[in-house]
């Protein structure tokens, strides 16, 4: 068997990443282990999470696909500004986040027992009605995210295991079959929260973050070899796309690309340039409002109120941004030497009109040739995946049985033992229809919508800073920056969806979530001070000096 | 102290719009990164510095109110407030 496997590269990455796997559901097991049959033990693991799982927990959530081939291939497309655009921005801001929005909020939920991020807002807002309204556009915002992640996974696993199955799936080449790997995903990260709840997600999260991080470094340093060590190949780079080594183009760089393609064509050179690219100022600069979402990411709320202490964010804070470096710039600089890098014949590596997020699997497959770093960079590819699905399915679940069911139905009536009951219920229903979804959608473009599910996040910010900054929003305010937020979110995505191309939408040059941002918090502080202000009760429970 | 904090964030979200670099390549720090990329990694380093600093000066939790908050936590209820 292991002769045959070793002998058939698509076998040899399906065994890695079947290994892969069995090592996350033993991880659940042992999670479950510690269960204590609470329901605060299930949704927020009787909140002992300790500084290292704590770090892991929340960069593991908020790293996708994306971190890994998204972030090569956009490089590849647009250059170094990407990691402008998405790594210090959210370096910044994100930290930011952690340390205004999360510690006040594990405060809180610590004073008053809150599980889900709607209990808080219920409360703070004196607003029975405000999770119904809340919790469609939640559910709407992250539906499209764990999309991404199903599909994005299924279409790696059937790629890097192509010849596996020669004569059994025929039509993938041999590689397991979307339906089958998605199965898979959904199937693993089932087990592991079903039976170890958010402990479980928390503690396989640590796991796949370590994981997928050291495998960027390793793929990083195999392809740098390759390619006649890093410094030989941003030289390459500096020879033929120089324009993607920075942010803007000139005159000189639309001159410089008319003359290398004149003497491609010509057959003088077997090095076709590519098209220089640049990212306009204020969409640079705009991207500083995506990083917000973090604030109201529900899974992160889920996240933060886990923290043992206070002190548990510490480490989240300074380490977050080193992490996401440590994770983007390999990648990045894989995706910029890829605009050049050639073949012994001279050609190159990745043809001119390639899909970007095929970039990193064909620098792999091309340069490396190794099915074992092929299978073990899918698994780097499926942990970001899946440590961020595992955070979002034990979300919807939690905010499914304590806000909806638990609250408007049973009238907080439920006993801890139904709560769990009802909590694993609904999330073996969650990842069932979140599968069958991906089985139907796995054509769609759910990348677009990622981007616009952040901007929906990001736009409702306003919300959470309001309510823990600003002892004046009122209840009425807080409805109007929720709708605002909708309306005007849902008029520009509208709008957008009816662009061609992969170049980001913009209003006025600006990104769609500086408006719809702008449009929220403007929305919040007019109608807030138009209404009646909560009562001092309540400024008494969230607010030392009410 | 405290003040220094803020205006170092301010500084790097100030910084992060590096429009001098925008037009040039070189030099590649350690032979490899391209300037401007480079700048944006110290932008990361920075950011993980400001958090070291606001730890240290601008921390909001106490450790008193901190080992209060866990104590109270064990016992404290799911709510159940009813709003109108």
């Amino acid at each position: 068997m292991i002769a045959q496997a070793a002998g058939n590269s698509g076998m040899v990455s399906l065994v890695v990443i079947v290994c892969y796997m069995i090592m996350l559901i033993a991880l659940g097991y042992f999670a479950s282990r510690s269960f204590k049959g609470t329901s605060a033990d299930y949704f927020v693991a009787s909140r002992g999470i300790g500084p290292f799982v704590l770090l892991m927990s929340l960069f593991g959530t908020t790293m996708t696909a994306f971190a890994i081939i998204g972030s090569s291939g956009e490089a590849y497309n647009a250059g170094i500004g990407v990691y402008g655009k998405m790594v210090s921005w959210s370096g910044i801001f994100h930290s930011f986040c952690f340390f205004l929005v999360g510690i006040k909020l594990w405060r809180l939920g610590k004073q008053h027992g809150y599980m889900t991020q709607i209990q808080f807002f219920r409360d703070r807002f004196e607003s029975n009605n405000i999770g119904l309204l809340l919790f469609p556009i939640l559910v709407g915002l992250i539906i499209p995210y764990l999309l991404m992640g199903v599909i994005g996974g299924a279409t790696a696993i059937e790629k890097i295991t192509s010849g596996a199955f020669p004569e059994m799936f025929a039509a993938t080449k041999g590689g397991l079959p979307f339906w089958a790997g998605g199965l898979m995903m959904c199937v693993v990260v089932l087990i592991y929260i079903f039976y170890g709840g958010v402990r479980g997600a928390a503690w396989a999260n640590a796991l796949q973050t370590s994981i997928f991080v050291v495998l960027g470094i390793v793929m990083f340093v195999a392809i740098a070899n390759k390619l006649g060590g890093p410094a030989a190949a941003t030289e390459q780079v500096a020879k033929y796309n120089p324009s993607y080594l920075k942010v803007s183009i000139s005159e000189a760089d639309h001159e410089r690309f008319l003359a290398q393609q004149a003497a491609f064509e010509a057959g003088e050179s077997k090095v076709q340039p590519r098209e220089p690219e640049e990212i306009p100022p204020l969409i640079f600069l705009t991207y500083m409002f995506i990083p917000f979402s973090v604030a109201m990411f529900p899974h992160l709320f889920q996240h933060w109120l886990t923290a043992k202490s206070a002190s548990s964010f510490k480490l989240s804070v300074v380490m977050h941004p080193l992490l996401m470096m440590l994770t983007w710039l390999p990648c990045v600089l894989i995706g910029i030497w890829a605009t050049s890098a050639t073949m012994p014949d001279g050609s190159l590596v990745i043809p001119i009109g390639t899909p970007q997020n095929s970039v990193l699997p064909i620098m792999i497959a091309k340069l490396v040739k190794s099915p074992v770093l092929g299978g073990l960079v899918t698994a780097g590819v499926l942990a970001a995946i899946m440590s961020s699905l595992d955070s979002q399915f034990m979300c919807l679940g939690s905010i499914f049985t304590n806000d909806i069911v638990g609250h408007y139905v049973a009238h907080d009536k439920l006993t801890d033992k139904t709560k769990v009951l009802l909590g694993r219920g609904f999330i073996v229903v969650i990842v069932a229809i979140t599968y069958l979804l991906a089985l139907q959608l796995r054509g769609a473009s759910v990348f677009k919508l990622g981007v616009w599910c952040f901007t929906g996040f990001a736009s409702l910010a306003p919300l959470v800073f309001g309510a823990l900054y600003w002892k004046r929003i009122s209840k009425i305010g807080a409805y109007a920056t929720i709708l605002t937020a909708v309306v005007v979110g849902g008029y520009l995505f509208w709008d957008a969806s009816r662009l061609e191309g992969t170049k980001d939408p913009t209003i006025f040059g600006v990104m769609p979530v500086a408006v719809i941002f702008a449009a929220s918090t403007v929305a919040m502080f007019v109608v807030s001070l138009m209404t009646p202000a909560p009562s001092h009760a309540t400024l008494k429970k969230f607010f030392k000096n009410p | 102290m405290k003040y220094l904090v803020y205006l170092l964030f301010f500084a790097l979200v100030i910084a992060h719009h590096d429009f001098w670099w925008w037009d040039q390549h070189r030099p590649f720090i350690f032979g490899t990164i391209p300037v401007g990329l480079a700048w944006h990694v110290g932008i990361s380093l920075g950011a993980a510095f400001v958090g070291i600093l606001g730890i240290l000066f601008c921390w909001p939790v106490d450790d008193d109110e901190e080992e209060a908050l866990i104590d109270a936590a064990a016992n404290t209820p799911t709510p159940n407030q009813e709003h109108s």
